[in-house]
């Protein structure tokens, strides 16, 4: 399996955690750009302890990106706090995928659990199925860092809730939407749903709106990337035929006239 | 403020809070008066060449009367606006008055100004007499620093063959301070970017530690001031990124907060100018809505997950801090937040300060710091996890005695808000969400945060550092103590006076005499 020099293999079974993230810091340190994990078991963090990497003093190529491949089921906050890192589950992943990630890729080959994309402010994340609650919450934006969250599938409650920024896909393939409360607290970024959605399932906080041609270029580009990292039988044209809603905040500030003078 | 849509048709039935006094005879009519007020109390007209005062807008800062080069200017409270009354005090009749005019929350700034107990008047110190002799601080060599952070459960030791002693237990990760008084979190936004430097400056300067608060670390101060920094990881995630959580000294996961628990923050759009938005990574002019609970804990096991986030973000090499609110189980909390893997846990007790909260939360919610650090003390002795943390004790601590009170009745060392604000100017009006401090300590305005200057702020801050590690090191050495250490949880050095039995009992202190 392994073509290259900086390619390397690391079998998880029966590591805990921190053993695992050791051994993939280290390797990394050591040169290894390519990093494939056999047989994960629920170990946490994965992709997280990879900060010095990107620091001049501890590499001697700062600013590497390192691939990481997972086998098996990664533990809870897969890519927490990833920055620049790229990170591929053959697999379904659990909650906190891309808790507060800052600049990289996760790409899950099924579904991810709660809180996914939790306070992300960049990078993008590609989950091929659906995702549990609280997917998105509190994400958020700044000038071009812009973090992008594409599901195929569908989410549960509160999706987007306290969303300050940022953009959520959800492309309801093979899936009908049933959540309720999304986009409540919603005060920036957008989310793009394609499919039947009520507005008594929506937040008191959000509007829906009809694309513009700046929405579909966002979205074309958006499905396109999922389709290049998913087989799901469908391809770009047909998930783009369709209706998307658009929905966003209808107030930057939906907590005015709380307090006295 | 919203209610000032309201204020435009409605005819306000407030009374002004204070009352003016110029003296004509020595106003020189300079108008720094009128230059100092963000809240255009004072005006000169020009026709009558007099300088005029409206009380009705007057915070009793005492910015005007400090500036006031002939001391022209008296301020003070407005004592007889209404009939006295022990039950519609003046402040009640203000507050629900604002409220017919407003249907809105109260807002407040600083900390709880109620007089319920304040412990640290009911607790005496002892003093060495005859045996076990005292300590002179001055000739005598007298220990400050602290190490925080969790400390093994046993040592191991090898005997290498050259016969030298090595650890071999791994130690985890500690921050020394030079002295067990920290700043606790204010963060850049509440407070003005002059402010957070000086913090930032001063503790740098003295060997101890700021904290950010939630509102991240400006770029240009991570290089020189991120070693002396805690950085705070909150519900609103602002400017959490690795770079931020790797240069620091400590990471600290903001729960709760003493001034308002339960409740999260609100920084309005009007005060996220475009370093702060940088600062915060969110856009300019937007609001940064810090949810109340943080969305990935839900329970002591998610906390521990994030514990454990931040100790691999950080390859294990800071401490990582839990900050709660201390509230009425807080020594069971704690208790779980040291075995979820927090190394510090910080308490803030019920006169802990803040920008902003609603009047209702910071005067009622909560618990005086004084119970809470002897109770979650004793509960972890009683567990026998003590040492798995360091408690940092804050709310409320306004002079030296109080701090070496808190470190007597268990806590490592302790973080001043309210204290290093007053030494910047702060004079506690309370306006501090109004974001107008003629301080230039809790503005985003331009031309009132230039008020302070940092090189003066941080000299300010040290100083009051300084002063106040004197007389702890001369109260020590009066105890017979030449380490701050000893005292920590040393409970029979104080004696309480005034209390009833369950508070004694709470404290773990005898009564004075006993």
């Amino acid at each position: 399996m392994l073509r290259e020099e900086n390619e390397m293999v690391i079998d998880a079974s029966g590591l805990t955690y921190k053993e695992l993230n050791g051994l993939i810091r280290d390797r990394a340190l050591s040169g290894a750009e390519k990093i494939f994990l056999r047989n994960v078991y629920g170990q946490r963090y994965i992709g997280t302890r990879l900060y010095s990497l990107t620091q001049t003093q501890n590499s001697s190529k700062p600013g590497t990106r390192i691939e990481i491949e997972v086998w098996g089921t990664p533990g809870n906050d897969l890519g927490a706090f990833l920055d620049g890192h790229r990170v591929v589950v053959h697999g379904n992943a659990q909650d906190g995928v891309g808790n507060t990630m800052n600049d990289g890729e996760i790409v899950v080959e099924g579904r991810a659990g709660d809180i996914t994309g939790m306070s992300m402010r960049g990078g993008e994340v590609f989950i091929r199925d659906g995702v549990g609650y609280r997917g998105a919450v509190h994400m958020k934006e700044y000038l071009n860092k812009r973090p992008l969250l594409v599901i195929g599938g569908t989410a549960q409650d509160f999706l987007g809730e306290y969303m300050a920024g940022g953009v959520v896909v959800l492309l309801g393939l093979n899936a009908t939407h049933s959540a309720n409360f999304i986009g409540t607290g919603m005060h920036g970024g957008v989310i793009y749903i394609k499919g039947k959605v009520g507005k008594h399932q929506l937040g008191k906080e959000v509007g829906t709106f009809s694309l513009n041609e700046k929405d579909k270029k966002i979205l074309e580009d958006c499905v396109g990337k999922f389709t290049e990292h998913f087989d799901v039988g469908i391809d770009q044209k047909d998930i783009l035929h369709g209706d998307f809603i658009k929905i966003l905040p209808v107030s930057k500030r939906p907590y005015g006239r709380v307090y006295t003078y | 403020m919203e209610g000032e849509e309201e204020k435009k048709w409605m005819k306000s039935y407030l009374l002004p809070e204070f009352i003016i006094e110029r003296n004509e005879d020595r106003c020189i009519k300079c108008k720094v008066c009128e230059r100092q007020c963000a809240f255009e109390t004072h005006r000169y007209d020009e026709e009558l060449d007099r300088m005029f005062s409206n009380e009705e807008s007057c915070v009793g800062c005492q910015r005007c009367a400090v500036f006031c080069p002939t001391n022209a200017l008296t301020v003070k409270p407005n004592q007889s606006a209404y009939r006295p009354n022990y039950s519609w005090t003046g402040e009640r009749i203000s507050d629900l008055t604002k409220q017919a005019e407003t249907g809105a929350v109260l807002l407040t700034g600083s900390g709880n100004d109620r007089p319920y107990p304040i412990y640290w008047e009911h607790l005496l110190l002892n003093a060495s007499q005859v045996t076990n002799p005292s300590i002179d601080p001055l000739r005598e060599p007298m220990e400050l620093r602290t190490f925080l952070g969790r400390k093994p459960d046993m040592l191991e030791a090898e005997l290498m063959d050259d016969g030298e002693v090595r650890i071999s237990t791994e130690m985890p990760p500690n921050v020394m301070v030079k002295t067990p008084i920290l700043f606790s979190a204010l963060s850049y936004g509440a407070i003005s970017y002059q402010a957070f430097k000086s913090l930032a400056m001063a503790a740098s300067e003295y060997g101890t530690l700021f904290n950010t608060g939630e509102g991240g670390l400006p770029k240009d101060l991570r290089k020189e001031y991120g070693k002396n920094a805690i950085v705070q990881c909150a519900s609103g995630r602002f400017g959490v990124d690795l770079e931020y959580l790797n240069c620091s000294a400590a990471v600290e996961i903001k729960i709760g907060q003493g001034a308002k628990p339960g409740i999260g923050g609100h920084l309005p759009g009007e005060k996220v100018s475009c370093l702060i938005a940088e600062t915060r990574m969110i856009p300019a002019g937007t609001d940064a809505l810090s949810p109340a609970p943080q969305h990935d804990i839900y329970s002591i096991e998610d906390l521990s997950a994030l514990i454990y986030a931040l100790k691999e973000a950080t390859n294990y090499e800071k401490p990582v801090s839990v900050k709660i609110a201390a509230v009425h189980n807080s020594a069971a909390i704690a208790s779980g937040m040291v075995r979820a893997g927090a190394d510090i846990i910080a308490l803030d007790g019920l006169r802990g300060g803040t920008g902003a909260a609603p009047k209702m939360i910071r005067d009622n919610v909560g618990i005086p710091i004084e119970l809470a650090i002897s109770s979650v003390d004793e509960r972890l002795r009683e567990e026998g996890i003590r040492n798995r943390c360091s408690i940092l004790a804050a709310g409320g601590m306004r002079c030296s005695a109080d701090v070496v009170k808190a470190i007597a009745l268990g806590a490592d060392a302790v973080y001043i808000g309210t204290a290093a604000l007053i030494a910047m100017g702060c004079t506690l009006c309370q306006k501090c969400y109004t974001g107008k401090c003629n301080w230039g300590i809790c503005t985003q305005d331009p031309y009132l945060a230039k008020r302070i200057n940092p090189d003066i702020a941080s000299r300010r801050l040290t100083n009051l550092l300084r002063a106040w590690s004197m007389e702890i090191k001369e109260m020590l050495g009066g105890m017979g103590i030449n380490a701050i250490e000893s005292l920590r949880g040393n409970r029979d050095h104080l004696r309480g006076v005034g209390l009833q039995e369950w508070e004694l009992e709470v404290l773990g202190v005898k009564g004075a005499g006993e």
